[in-house]
């Protein structure tokens, strides 16, 4: 049960927070393909600096120190920075689609195929490889939560909450929750929220208003691709060693898929991830998955082949819109871009 | 003669080939320009391996090594140029199956997942058919048509679920791209039905199935490889460019193209003239799922190419780079060849820049995004072209007249056309 939810967690909050990231643009009325791009360039940008303060022997100090505090300190950092750049990168998306009123599909597109061929030229120039790894160790021994570091023992028991939610976590699950929380506030209970929301709705009423559109498809983009550009680094660091390969297997598509499956709403949105999270982690393993825990691995004996689990999170994803997508519905004023002059 | 250009120049067509040109032009650019950028930030490689890059980046289809000396030469290489028509075959056709969709105002992000289906349906004829009893030309025809209708029918699925369950045909083409992955590397799995198509003769690599043309399958060179000798070029270039003018001729000239695209443009208002927009968008899909079924064909049924079949964590990339080809070609079906053999040229120049200097094939990709980015403000660009802001009103009037009413030339009129989009995108 521990193993389960920490690995649901693990799938679910890269998924949750990018699809966040798509309702901040998509509620401001920018359609926001680019989010897979935009991981890939975070997770880049994430694994350089964290490979770069590595290669400063900043790591190593903080280890002999035993200094926990500060290695997870450098992976807020590294988080920070990632959602930097990927707040910078999806200005070419804002600039395309706010100011030059561009088709916002064909622009999300083009940053989709911009991040991985200039991360994977990048990568191969500075590490002469398709993959820029930790410059030491994994992403396991730096920065997982463990027991040791609250004082426990190697076989003190922590109880069922410390086990599941501290013992051999990373910290940067619970930072995503934590923004999830807020900024879903954000959006939904301050007149910044509101504000942003009428301009995906209908931006002539709101600039009838005195509320600048442009500025708030700005705004929501740039949220959109700073929580993008982290979502892509947590992806990284939690499920493929804090290592940039040009790809985050199809995350980024796949979160858009959880923000249409929650219906463009942070509640709804957190349970899709978390379903398909859990999907997720049964199809990872699901040959060990020991339910209630007398020792019989009950999915594994019923001898389905592994593919079928495989297919699991997307087939259910289908069936379960086919109930629920009739009441469906996507901001209005989406993908058309803002023009003064038309009422 | 003036009155006939002026004419030509003021058509919208023009001005869309225009604007791609320069798309094109400043993407090529921005390639040199990081070329330079990175040769002058590195200290291993000077100032000649950069001018080296550069010219490799505009020429490298005609690049044909380097001489005695060391010095690159250039040149006509029909090992390039027929390897660049062989690339292009696929691409043309993903291309076509995307811009099919587009004109329907859908947005076919499912074309890998297609084409994954048309592969194993194609690989899977192909070589069960025993060839001792069959005609191998005959064995060939089976499975592209197989190949086809199994793009087809995984292409159908998101457009039923669109028309008649209401679910966003991008979130459905995501989830039918990974079921597609799951399900062919399934087919293929050891103890699967399929497991014994394996490669095990040549087994230098493991997870590969075997060549068609272990079965005697391989599609016609049809002479191409007597003007392009060393090359991979077979005759599948002529039948992607074949169904590239049928698809103008159906989009363009027929009553079913033009429900198509009534249905792109407005799908409520083509239902109340009469169209059955579900009908429509079930079968553009289908259609658009053919395509890149077809695509799967004929490129492994060239005979010399192999598939992985290990496919589950992967999508192949000749699905998605179908949506450049058809973003730049403005979506339409001649275009669509054209930008096809360019996207393969600069595949070709990328291998070009890697074998022979110390640059690598992604700056080919840079290139590309950066085409697509620029092509996204194509209307931005065509304004700059019919003479800046002055007239920008008057031309958006004249863009806006176009796509209500086709002009008589043919020309596809929703060029740039935002409308175009916006029916997919309601649901």
């Amino acid at each position: 049960m521990t193993f389960l939810i920490q690995q649901t967690l693990i799938y679910a909050v890269p998924l949750m927070i990018v699809a966040l990231a798509g309702v901040f643009a998509e509620r401001s009325g920018i359609i926001n393909l680019a989010l897979e791009g935009i991981m890939i360039f975070g997770a880049f940008a994430g694994v350089l600096f964290v490979n770069l303060t590595q290669q400063a022997g900043v790591f190593s100090a903080a280890k002999e120190a035993n200094d926990w505090i500060a290695l997870q300190g450098f992976m807020l950092l590294a988080m920070l920075v990632a959602a930097i750049l990927g707040a910078l990168f999806s200005l070419l998306l804002s600039f395309a689609s706010v100011n030059l009123k561009a088709d916002q599909t064909i622009g999300g597109t083009a940053l989709n195929l911009l991040a991985p061929a200039l991360v994977l030229f990048f990568i191969r120039i500075i590490a002469n490889q398709n993959t820029l790894q930790m410059y030491e160790g994994d992403a396991a021994s730096w920065f997982m939560i463990r027991k040791a570091n609250f004082g426990f023992g190697r076989n003190d028991d922590m109880g069922f909450l410390g086990e599941t939610f501290v013992n051999r976590t990373y910290l940067a699950t619970y930072i995503c929750i934590l923004l999830f929380v807020v900024l879903s506030i954000l959006l939904y209970k301050t007149r910044f929220g509101l504000r942003l929301r009428s301009c995906g709705e209908n931006p002539q009423a709101a600039d009838s208003l005195g509320i600048n559109v442009y500025k708030m498809r700005y705004a929501g983009t740039t949220i959109s691709g700073a929580l993008a550009g982290m979502g892509g680094f947590v992806y990284a660091l939690t499920t493929a060693n804090c290592a940039s390969t040009g790809d985050v297997a199809g995350f980024g598509f796949l979160a858009l898929a959880v923000m249409i499956f929650g219906n463009w709403k942070p509640g709804n949105i957190a349970a899709a991830a978390l379903l398909f999270g859990l999907f997720k982690y049964i199809a990872a393993s699901y040959s060990s998955i020991d339910i209630n825990g007398d020792g019989v691995f009950f999915l594994a004996e019923l001898g389905i082949s592994g593919h079928l689990y495989r297919m699991l999170p997307y087939l259910v994803t289908l069936v379960v819109l086919a109930f629920t997508s009739k009441k469906s519905r996507a901001p209005k004023a989406e993908g058309v871009p803002y023009d003064k002059g038309k009422r | 003669m003036k009155q006939k250009l002026s004419h030509l120049w003021g058509r919208d067509g023009t001005k869309s080939v225009l604007a791609s040109l320069i798309s094109i032009v400043i993407g090529m650019a921005v390639g040199a320009l990081i070329v330079v950028l990175v040769g002058l930030l590195n200290p291993s490689m000077g100032p000649s391996t950069m001018w080296e890059g550069v010219r490799l980046v505009f020429g490298g289809l005609f690049s044909t090594g380097r001489d005695a000396a060391g010095q690159l030469t250039f040149g006509f290489n029909s090992t390039n140029l027929g390897n660049m028509l062989f690339r292009a075959t696929p691409l043309i056709l993903t291309g076509l199956s995307v811009a099919v969709a587009y004109k329907t105002g859908l947005f076919n992000i499912g074309a890998p997942g297609q084409y994954l289906m048309g592969t194993a349906a194609t690989l899977i004829l192909a070589l069960s058919i025993p060839s001792e009893t069959v005609p191998p030309a005959l064995i060939w025809l089976i499975a592209f048509l197989g190949g086809i209708a199994a793009g087809a029918i995984w292409g159908c699925i998101p457009g039923l679920v669109k028309a008649y369950l209401n679910i966003n045909e991008v979130l459905a083409c995501i989830m039918t791209n990974w079921i597609a992955a799951n399900l062919v590397t399934w087919l293929f799995d050891k103890g699967s039905l399929f497991e014994h198509l394996q490669n095990t003769v040549e087994n230098t690599k493991t997870a590969y199935i075997y060549k068609t043309s272990f079965n005697g399958v391989e599609t016609s060179k049809m002479g191409l490889d007597l003007i392009f000798p060393n090359s991979q070029v077979n005759g599948g270039i002529i039948i992607a460019i074949v169904i590239a003018i049928a698809m103008y001729i159906l989009m363009n000239k027929t009553t079913l193209g033009y429900q198509l695209k009534a249905c792109g443009a407005n799908r409520h208002a083509a239902r109340y003239a009469g169209i059955s927009d579900k009908r429509n968008i079930v079968l553009s899909m289908a259609i658009a799922g053919g395509l890149s079924g077809a695509a799967a064909s004929l490129y492994y049924l060239s005979g010399n190419t192999e598939f992985f079949w290990s496919t589950y964590q992967t999508l192949p990339a000749i699905g998605f780079n179908g949506i450049p080809v058809a973003l730049l070609a403005v979506s339409n079906p001649i275009g669509v060849v054209f930008t096809g053999c360019f996207m393969s040229m600069l595949d070709i120049v990328g291998l070009q820049l890697t074998n022979l200097t110390a640059y690598n094939e992604y700056i080919t990709d840079v290139i590309i995004a950066v085409i697509v980015y620029l092509s996204a403000f194509s209307l931005v660009i065509k304004l700059a072209i019919s003479g800046g802001h002055g007239r920008k009103k008057r031309a958006a009037e004249l863009t806006a007249a176009d796509a209500a009413s086709p002009p008589p030339g043919g020309e596809s009129p929703d060029a740039g056309n935002p409308t175009a989009e916006k029916g997919g995108e309601e649901a």
